[in-house]
């Protein structure tokens, strides 16, 4: 390996550096997302049955229902997700994840719930 | 006289000064059993982690804001005679599995917290309140004295904001992937709860509790119904 490329990659490793700055959130898959944020309610594999429900006065969407998930469009989708369920007239558990995710994380996360149903919005 | 003189002010002299040499000695070895004993799995120095794979990776609680966020007293009997608070671990999808009715926690995946000594414990307490990380945060908090009824702060809690989702509030009631919160108010320092609740992101950017803009009035409310439930009783 010559001079110049290894600068190139020292010079390289170190924007990607700078980039993973503290203070700096990174953008993280939807899958990644769905495991740390929404499983705890909506269960590992998504389907309603999250380690929390047991005393929950409402119970979580199962988002692997097709039926009941194509009946809801994206906006809806995006809006509870970040907004919270209180948005969409829904329940208070359904918090609001508008400050952990970003709108571009939740928007990934609407597409990560349409392979979960492996549906789409019918009306849409 | 003169040999007695000297003597007695050589006494004088130590105890003015013995006080402030032992306990930065005792500071000292409170520091070195943390590097020792605690720093593989307590972030002692910041920033909380800031990818979700660094939020993954997190053994234990960090402990850079340790200072701001427990009572010394609970510090050092909990060190003394530890007992779970994250009912699912530290990082909950880690220790939960599907179950036939719902996910289960995985307990044999959990691991117990080492007991210390009452003297290491009073040690690593007293260089873990030393450990001030966010008086930024700290300082824009006022929690007044008050109280409230546990009926009017378990609708507060459960029917207005949801919190019983993810926090026990009994042993045996509530969810399972936050700390428990029926020991908090002997746990935590109010003006920590009340900031927390302000904002968990500014404390910890990608923890998994939702910043639910909650009103002053009822941060308020909140921390006082924290505090009465460590006093006992049920949540009704």
């Amino acid at each position: 390996m010559g001079r110049v490329p290894v600068l190139r990659t020292i010079l390289l490793s170190l924007l990607i550096g700078a980039t993973a700055m503290p203070g700096t959130a990174l953008a993280a898959s939807a899958k990644d997302n769905y495991r740390t944020y929404c499983a705890q309610c909506h269960g590992l594999q998504g389907n309603g049955r999250g380690v929390n429900i047991r005393d929950m006065s409402v119970q979580p969407r199962n988002h692997t229902d097709a039926e009941y998930m194509s009946t809801r469009s994206d906006q809806d989708l995006f809006t509870a997700d970040q907004k919270g369920g209180l948005a969409i007239d829904k329940s208070v558990l359904m918090p609001p994840w508008g400050d952990t995710l970003t709108s571009a994380e939740i928007r990934d996360m609407v597409q990560y719930l349409r392979t979960l149903c492996h549906c789409k919005n019918n009306a849409q | 006289m003169k040999r007695l003189m000297m003597v007695l002010s050589g006494f004088v002299l130590s105890a003015i000064f013995s006080g402030p040499v032992e306990n930065a000695r005792a500071g000292e070895k409170g520091m070195e059993l943390l590097m020792s004993r605690c720093a593989s799995c307590h972030n002692l120095h910041g920033p909380a982690p800031t990818t979700l794979s660094g939020l993954w990776a997190r053994k234990g609680p960090d402990m850079f804001y340790a200072g701001n966020k427990y009572r010394k007293k609970w510090l050092i009997s909990w060190l003394e005679h530890p007992v779970r608070i994250r009912p699912a671990g530290m990082f909950y999808a880690d220790h939960v599995v599907p179950g036939p009715e719902r996910d289960v926690i995985d307990t044999s995946t959990l691991k117990a917290h080492m007991a210390l000594s009452p003297a290491d414990a009073r040690l690593a307490a007293e260089a873990l309140m030393s450990l001030r990380g966010h008086d930024d945060l700290i300082s824009k908090e006022t929690v007044p004295p008050g109280s409230i009824s546990k009926s009017m702060g378990a609708l507060v809690f459960d029917k207005f904001l949801g919190c019983i989702a993810c926090h026990r509030i009994e042993p045996d009631y509530g969810g399972l992937s936050g700390p428990e919160l029926y020991t908090a108010g002997d746990r935590l320092r109010p003006r920590f709860m009340a900031s927390y609740i302000r904002s968990p992101q500014a404390w910890d950017p990608k923890i998994w509790m939702p910043n639910k803009h909650v009103s002053d009035s009822r941060i308020v409310q909140l921390v006082h119904y924290l505090q009465a439930l460590s006093k006992g009783g049920s949540h009704g």
